[in-house]
């Protein structure tokens, strides 16, 4: 009785330290922040349906390919990724996938107006404009025009994608993940260059950031880091989702192995404490 | 020469040799412990386990790992904790226990305090603990620098730095324990080697130490009572157990400690694998870089309470700058536990509930150290810095003032009383 008296002051005392240094420490130290829910509630909504079809003639005549390669449809980028970082700072996505990597809406307001989706408006203005130039129309409806490219960006995409090539598509142009092999086409003076300072290596960003961090940032970096240098790229929350679990993948890629581990230890030493016990009990049995 | 019979067994062959059943008999079937005791006792025993963990895991992971400040970030995160065969485990366990042994020490300490069992002959258990915990802190800190992550490097600095404050010589003394004029591969390779050569060493001699000053002042008991420990092991040795008040290291507290050993253990391998990241800081995951200054630079969690009193004092006062009255209470902070057995004045030995006012200066110093300990990790602004400052001064003034007052009076009215 009196050992047990004895654990629960040393358990409280531990516990109370416990929770000041870490939870408590933690939420003092970073500031609260209203999770980003994906809904890019800050852009203007798409009020027109668009026509595939007709989104193919309209991409085709607005000079998307004029930068950006369509590889799934046999449109080579234009230019190789070195000569792309020289003129761009960084090389510009090929489309096939973004129809589905990216939410419509904000894919609508990228067209119109890129600094402004991307959140990037303290960077880029008239005198040092975003290297994406905005989509003026073609003389008629511009917002039709604009929902047609996006209807004919969704109906290309493929319907699945694995969390890799989503994480390549959205993320991989400025950030290596060496740990998976990964190397960024982008030449890294000239992002350095661009984004004013070296975008990092993302291998194991899942054991130095929390989950939560992660999506909040990649759904609206300027909430997160505000005055950071990362675009907001844009993707739904699903394509967010997967984009985690790629990184939990190649950043904490035992983890199975050592919650399946663990566990089989912490078996061992129970059964170890309950023979341990006997032997006390058998040599203690006579003392008192 | 000594005359050589021929042997019947390996054991008895040894024995001619090198007197191992008096060995074991001293050391364990003989060496003599006092009945009265709880858990906390065992304490030493889980310290033992968790230092040879740690010497364990960290073979295994000095097999791979590269002091070098190109490479030792990936080492230690691509080819130990992705590439090497059970790598991660061991990182793990090592992490996880050097952070884990320090709730141990500080609960081996307090129960020393609590109990009493550092003075009236027991003086050097104390001092070879104390040096043992400031060994300790040695290898905690260095080992900490060696994965080359942003916390690895801005705690490097920022405690390197701290040596700038000694007068005449900080300067000098901080490029000396840098080998560079800031935080350098140089700097990592030297505190590579403090980590797995020399500290260790040093830790496995103080241990020594600490085991033999045991040997003539005895373990202290629950209720501090003088034990005559020839006349009680004589008793357990003529069959009298029960009367006995003594056992016998081996097996019968051994039996003991391996049963707490045991609970530990599923207490340590759940942290290990599903609760590390108190002991793995998520930013030590960034690899270090110069150029970027983390927001919020602090120490380990063990560290924090001596970090505290370091920045508790954030002003001016007269002719003292902050900065200098800090690292004064810093320095006392640090070596203040080795005075303990002097500063306690009063000759009794008994449990803190069984002493009066030394009972509520017990709990005032460790709800103190826990303040410290939390405000250390805190953003030191408004009140924050004041309840620093007050928790500082509070644990300078009980261990300097309220101490030895408090004892001195216990002192006076035991002696009135005899």
């Amino acid at each position: 009785m009196r050992e047990l008296k004895i654990l629960a002051v040393v358990v409280f005392f531990t516990i109370i330290t416990y929770i000041g240094v870490e939870p408590f420490a933690h939420s003092q130290m970073h500031e609260h922040i209203k999770p980003v829910d994906y809904k890019y509630s800050d852009l203007k909504p798409l009020n027109k349906k668009g026509d595939p079809k007709k989104g193919a003639e309209t991409f085709m005549n607005a000079g998307c390919v004029g930068c950006h390669g369509v590889k799934s449809q046999g449109i080579a980028a234009p230019m190789d990724a070195k000569s792309a970082s020289a003129s761009f700072g960084v090389v510009p996505p090929d489309l096939s996938n973004a129809g589905a990597i990216f939410d419509e809406k904000f894919l609508a307001n990228l067209i119109k107006n890129p600094a402004h989706a991307l959140m990037l408006e303290h960077k880029f203005n008239d005198k040092r404009p975003f290297p994406m130039t905005p989509f003026m129309g073609l003389g008629g409806d511009l917002d039709q025009e604009v929902a047609d490219i996006v209807a004919y960006l969704k109906s290309i995409a493929p319907k699945k994608l694995d969390d890799k090539d989503v994480f390549i598509d959205a993320c991989g142009r400025c950030h290596d993940v060496k740990y998976d092999g990964w190397k960024r086409p982008s030449d890294t003076e000239a992002l350095k260059k661009y984004m004013g300072k070296n975008p990092p290596d993302l291998s194991i960003i899942i054991r130095a950031k929390s989950k939560e961090h992660l999506i909040n940032f990649i759904g609206e970096p300027q909430r997160v880091l505000h005055g950071t240098s990362m675009p907001r790229v844009g993707v739904t929350k699903e394509k967010a989702e997967q984009i985690i679990s790629y990184l939990e993948k190649v950043g904490d890629r035992k983890k199975e192995k050592r919650e399946s581990v663990t566990l089989k230890i912490i078996l061992y030493f129970v059964i170890f404490s309950i023979f341990a016990y006997l032997w006390k009990a058998s040599k203690w049995r006579d003392l008192h | 020469m000594a005359h050589f019979s021929k042997a019947n067994s390996i054991g008895e062959w040894l024995d001619q040799r090198l007197a191992t059943k008096k060995l074991w008999k001293v050391l364990a079937a003989e060496y003599w412990v006092p009945k009265n005791i709880n858990f906390l006792w065992a304490m030493g025993v889980v310290l033992m386990t968790m230092f040879s963990i740690l010497v364990i895991s960290g073979i295994f992971l000095l097999m791979y790992y590269k002091p070098d400040v190109h490479l030792a970030f990936d080492s230690v995160n691509y080819t130990i904790m992705q590439e090497a065969y059970y790598g991660w485990l061991w990182r793990h366990m090592h992490a996880v226990a050097a952070s884990v042994v320090f709730l141990v020490i500080y609960i081996h300490m307090f129960t020393g305090i609590y109990y009493g069992s550092y003075k009236q002959g027991r003086e050097m258990i104390w001092i070879s603990g104390m040096l043992l915990f400031v060994t300790f802190s040695a290898e905690a800190f260095s080992g900490y620098m060696l994965p080359w992550g942003q916390m690895s490097y801005w705690a490097a600095q920022v405690i390197t730095n701290l040596f700038g404050g000694i007068p005449f010589i900080g300067p000098d003394l901080v490029i000396w324990i840098r080998g560079n004029f800031y935080v350098a591969d140089s700097t990592l390779t030297r505190f590579f080697m403090l980590h797995v050569f020399l500290l260790p060493l040093v830790i496995m001699a103080i241990i020594g130490l600490h085991f033999y000053s045991l040997r003539i002042p005895h373990v202290n008991n629950q209720d501090g009572e003088d034990i005559d420990f020839d006349y009680e092991a004589e008793k357990y040795k003529n069959g009298q157990k029960r009367e006995s008040k003594v056992i016998p290291f081996w097996p019968v507290f051994i039996s003991k400690d391996l049963f707490v050993v045991g609970v530990f253990m599923i207490f340590y391998f759940y942290l290990v694998g599903f609760h590390y990241e108190f002991a793995m800081d998520p930013i030590n995951f960034e690899p270090a870089n110069p150029m970027k200054t983390p927001p919020h630079i602090y120490p380990e969690w063990y560290f924090l309470w001596s970090y505290e009193v370091l920045r508790g004092f954030f002003f001016d006062i007269g002719p003292f700058k902050a900065m200098s009255i800090g690292l004064t209470a810093f320095g006392i902070a640090n070596v203040i536990f080795f005075f303990l057995p002097w500063l306690d004045k009063s000759p009794v030995v008994a449990p803190a509930h069984k002493r009066g006012a030394f009972k509520y200066w017990f709990w005032i110093l460790v709800i103190d150290m826990i303040i410290l300990t939390v405000y250390g990790k805190l953003p030191p602004t408004g009140a924050n810095a004041w309840i620093g400052f007050f928790a500082s001064i509070t644990f300078l003034a009980l261990l300097l003032v309220v101490l030895p007052i408090i004892t001195k009076k216990e002192a006076k009215s035991v002696g009135g009383a005899a």
